[in-house]
């Protein structure tokens, strides 16, 4: 086996230092029944021709988005990622590294978390930022445990804005702690609505902006009225490039603001690894969960950085701990981390200008379309467009079509009312072909 | 002879500014078109302050980055006996695989007839999980270990629930030699933790834990092996009296690489337990993650499991998304879990089969207990047996400081002294239930001649204790890209990010632009 380096001369060389006879003997504390006999009834080692052949051809089953016209986002938005940022994750050093638990010895990763604090606190407009979590949804249900804890209130309410994954998420997380979630009714452009149920047993309203349907909003009066009512305004977000181009959810007064950063260094991937950005104001930074790098000096007086605030983490204060967490998302923050610094402000506000543009050409070639409507007003990449009918059908069979041409309100929420309803996304990497192949599509399979 | 250099570079290691001091908001790595500037839809609501973010070139970029990693340890570099850890090395070719752009490059809200791959992918690996660990269900969707135990809670709570014992099961037992993240995961599902002392042998206090016992135990979580490196072996008793009590058997799977292939946790009574597939099955840690935390379990819980769930219909395969007409405790995250860690996983374990995977544990075992045997004359092994005896561990061996404590030296000193001699420390200091604990775990990836060398590195280090020299291992490290570096300062003076205008010299060198 090409991974395994020990040689059976070297086996039994150690079993004599150990004393032992057989390998057997090293597992005298397992119960007798439990030992397994035979080998596990699974496929015995291959070689990488082999694995590689198996694996293509469980790939080669699935279609690409890169060979469609492709319209999907929903929390998930296919961007360019520069071939450089792939180059350097894999280098053995960031790669195959741990934890910097040993920060003499892993300044490389410190100073990138650092770095990506930095920048994730500039683009949202917050004061501080941790290294990362999981995905933007378990960083929204995180930020509604962190307000809970905040205010000592026990009631979360989502607008009929928030991603339903991320509400579902959050209701999972949440109600296992005993906390309550309201979820309003899905709505297109009504993120304000949370205000209406604000009471003195409201931790925090949960907004997003761009929402699920596109929709970009002010948040600042939302926001006053939470601080009024004594919650906190969470913003979340599922497509971070819009914040190169549109008002920054923390320059509108959001206490926390937590979201997907998938699409910068990140490819879709199916869903995974993701990750989560998470920042919030300074006053609130003990409360914060997850790992957070600082700055600080060694023995010889030169600076460096270290994980630090670890009084709020698991490994130290166990079961009074801010968060479970024991990780960040470390190769997807540096993918977010390279890529973003080859952007830098004037590359972001390009690729956020492109973005739109392409969702503007891709607003007026649909509506076009005899029967579709476009429902979202304010957007920046994504729109809600209805569709004559059921919307799964008309997805089902655009990409019968080649046309990946979004996804059904009803996919995301069965229970929303809206099964006319499609959600559709382009990015930079919609081509007006693409478009034009879209428009046409779709007027074929509504007819 | 200290040297300082005007460049501030050591040889090969270059000094590197962070980007902030470098970069320029107008320069750009990412050659984009040219936009037609469009009237934008934003409705007034375009952003109107400046972002401030710096950018680089692509050489630059290239340049700072591995800069950076060059101050890295890696496994790619040496020995990373970090105990608890699992740092094996992580194959290239499971790095190909989750390139590929049938896995890549798909949207996780595809329509289902162009990700059928996906899902025959992740029914694989699901078979393998279970055929592995003798368990009838898997939950597939946590997205790293504690995640993982996050679920298997939630199953447990789902399942009381069920029973309509949900708001008289409270308590979860967890030993006290338990990772940080069992408690932090019993409280964030809603219970409460009572610990449970462990015995002189590094064991669960069976004695103890059965007067625990009771109708308002929820579950009990174990860890097994257990953080001491050690194989519980009243393990199979834990489970029938849990079991007898009501109560349901977490076990944390993190130290799952001793036992891969040769027992089943399925076999010892587990109720649910986590894989961490960034351990056993490498893919890679990444400096912190991604990880990835399938959960195993048993009929009793597999009901509950959360959504997604594939399913079949007629030849085809499914998800199913929503809750509804489903015992599904709920989601625990927006999509299905780590594809990109499912990949790699299923990989690694087409690689080494079920043959492989054997001699995975056993390697891993052998490996540890070989250093055990080689250093145990030289340092204490709480709990390696008397002098002439050999009490084997799993496949991590624990020392402590206890031998040289006395003579000045702790295990944070062992630990820096070795960053001089070029290695990643063990895990200093836990698991917390033996003082100044040094726990190493060496994997099976490690060749006999690295073990050697290492041992001969640490018995080296044991003998400068012995003659006094204590001072070599207060000022270590000496040789590594820094020196010992200030935690209190850092956490009483937090400064987690840049600002403009805070150092100096940016802020001139802006000003002036």
């Amino acid at each position: 086996m090409r991974y395994l380096p020990l040689t059976d001369t070297d086996r039994q060389q150690m079993l004599g230092v150990i004393g032992a006879k057989h390998i057997d003997d090293l597992f005298v504390d397992v119960p007798k029944s439990a030992v397994l006999k035979d080998l596990v009834d699974l496929p015995r080692a291959q070689g990488e021709i082999e694995v590689h052949r198996h694996m293509q051809k469980l790939a080669e089953k699935n279609t690409p988005a890169g060979r469609t016209a492709f319209f999907l986002g929903a929390g998930a938005y296919r961007h360019h990622v520069p071939a450089t940022v792939d180059h350097i994750i894999q280098r053995s050093e960031f790669l195959t590294a741990y934890t910097p638990y040993q920060p003499e010895i892993a300044q490389g990763t410190l100073q990138a978390l650092y770095e990506f604090q930095s920048q994730v606190a500039l683009l949202l407009d917050m004061e501080v930022a941790n290294a990362s979590m999981y995905d933007g949804s378990t960083a929204c249900a995180e930020a509604a445990m962190m307000a809970a804890r905040v205010t000592k209130r026990k009631k979360i309410v989502f607008s009929g804005g928030v991603h339903s994954h991320y509400v579902e998420t959050a209701r999972t997380a949440c109600e296992a702690l005993g906390l309550e979630i309201v979820a309003l009714p899905a709505a297109i452009d009504d993120e304000a609505a949370v205000t209406k149920r604000l009471g003195a047993d409201v931790a925090a309203v949960i907004v997003q902006s761009p929402n699920v349907f596109g929709t970009i909003t002010d948040l600042t009066k939302i926001g006053e009225a939470a601080r009024g009512a004594g919650a906190l305004m969470v913003a979340t977000f599922t497509e971070c490039v819009a914040f190169g181009l549109i008002e920054p959810s923390g320059a509108m007064g959001a206490d926390i603001v937590c979201g997907e950063g998938q699409s910068i260094g990140n490819a879709l991937n199916f869903g995974g690894p993701y990750v989560g950005l998470f920042a919030t104001k300074e006053k609130y930074v003990r409360q914060m969960p997850g790992r957070v790098a600082g700055e600080t000096l060694d023995a010889d007086g030169k600076r460096g950085f270290v994980l630090t605030l670890s009084t709020r983490e698991q490994h130290i204060r166990r079961e009074k701990a801010t968060s479970n967490i024991c990780t960040n998302s470390g190769l997807c923050q540096l993918a977010w981390t390279i890529h973003m610094t080859l952007l830098g402000e004037a590359g972001l506000k390009r690729l956020a200008q492109l973005n739109h543009e392409k969702a503007v050409a891709l607003a007026e070639a649909l509506a076009k379309v005899p029967g579709v409507e476009v429902l979202t007003k304010r957007y920046f990449n994504e729109i809600a467009i209805r569709v004559p009918g059921d919307a799964q059908r008309v997805v089902d069979a655009l990409a019968e079509q080649g046309v990946i041409g979004g996804v059904a309100m009803s996919r995301l929420n069965p229970r929303a009312g809206m099964d006319d309803v499609l959600i559709a996304c382009a990015t930079e990497m919609s081509t007006d072909e693409d478009i034009a192949a879209y428009a046409k599509a779709l007027k074929v399979v509504l007819s | 002879m200290k040297i300082e250099t005007t460049s501030g570079n050591r040889g090969l290691l270059q000094a590197e500014p962070l980007i902030f001091d470098t970069g320029h908001a107008t320069a750009t790595g990412v050659d984009l078109p040219e936009p037609k500037n469009t009237t934008n839809q934003f409705g007034g609501l375009a952003r109107k302050a400046a972002l401030d973010l710096p950018g680089l070139s692509e050489p630059e970029t290239m340049r700072h980055f591995v800069r950076l990693s060059q101050k890295n340890y890696a496994i790619d570099l040496g020995l990373f006996p970090l105990g608890s850890c699992t740092m094996k090395h992580n194959p290239r070719l499971n790095e190909r695989v989750a390139r590929f752009e049938g896995f890549a490059d798909i949207h996780p809200l595809q329509p289902m007839s162009t990700i059928q791959g996906a899902l025959e992918l992740m029914d694989e690996l699901a078979h393998w999980l279970m055929e592995l660990t003798g368990m009838p269900a898997v939950a597939l969707s946590p997205k790293a270990g504690a995640h993982g135990e996050f679920c298997g809670m939630l199953a447990i709570k789902a399942a009381l629930a069920a029973r309509g014992e949900g708001e008289k099961r409270k308590r979860v037992l967890v030993p006290s030699s338990a990772h940080g993240t069992n408690p932090a995961t019993a409280v964030a599902a809603g219970f409460i933790v009572d610990e449970v002392p462990g015995t002189e042998d590094g064991r669960v206090d069976l004695e103890a834990f059965k007067a625990k016992l009771g109708p308002d135990v929820a579950a009990v979580m174990v860890t097994n092996p257990n953080t001491c490196g050690l194989f519980e072996r009243d393990v199979k008793k834990i489970a029938d009296l849990i079991h007898e009590a009501g109560g349901y058997f977490y076990c944390d799977g993190a130290n799952y690489n001793a036992i891969v292939g040769r027992v089943r946790p399925g076999d010892l009574g587990v109720d649910a337990m986590h894989i961490n597939l960034h351990k056993t099955f490498s893919t890679p840690h990444g400096g912190g993650g991604p990880g990835a935390g399938p959960t195993v379990l048993s009929a009793a819980l597999a009901p509950f499991a959360p959504v997604p769930h594939i399913v079949k219909r007629g030849g085809a395969r499914e998800f199913r998304e929503h809750t509804a007409g489903t015992q599904a405790f709920g989601r625990m995250c927006a999509f299905h879990g780590q594809m990109g860690m499912f990949t790699r996983a299923l990989t690694y374990m087409l690689s080494h089969g079920s043959d492989g995977l054997r001699q995975v544990a056993e390697d891993a075992v052998l490996n540890a207990n070989y250093l055990l045997a080689r250093l145990k004359p030289h340092f204490n092994a709480p709990f390696g047996g008397p002098k002439n005896e050999h009490l084997p561990c799993m496949h991590e061996a624990l020392l402590d400081d206890s031998s040289i404590k006395p003579k000045g030296v702790e295990t944070i000193d062992m630990a820096k002294a070795l960053l001089d001699e070029g290695y990643h420390p063990f895990t200093t200091y836990f698991p917390l239930v033996v003082h100044g604990a040094m726990l190493i775990e060496p994997t099976e990836t490690e060749p006999k001649r690295e073990l050697d060398r290492f041992a001969d590195v640490m018995i080296a280090l044991a003998e400068r204790v012995n003659a006094g020299d204590v001072e070599f291992f207060k000022q270590a490290p000496i040789l590594a890209p820094m020196r010992r570096l200030d935690d209190t300062r850092a956490a009483r003076q937090p400064k987690l990010r840049w600002k403009r205008g805070e150092n100096g010299a940016d802020a001139t060198k802006h000003a002036a632009e």
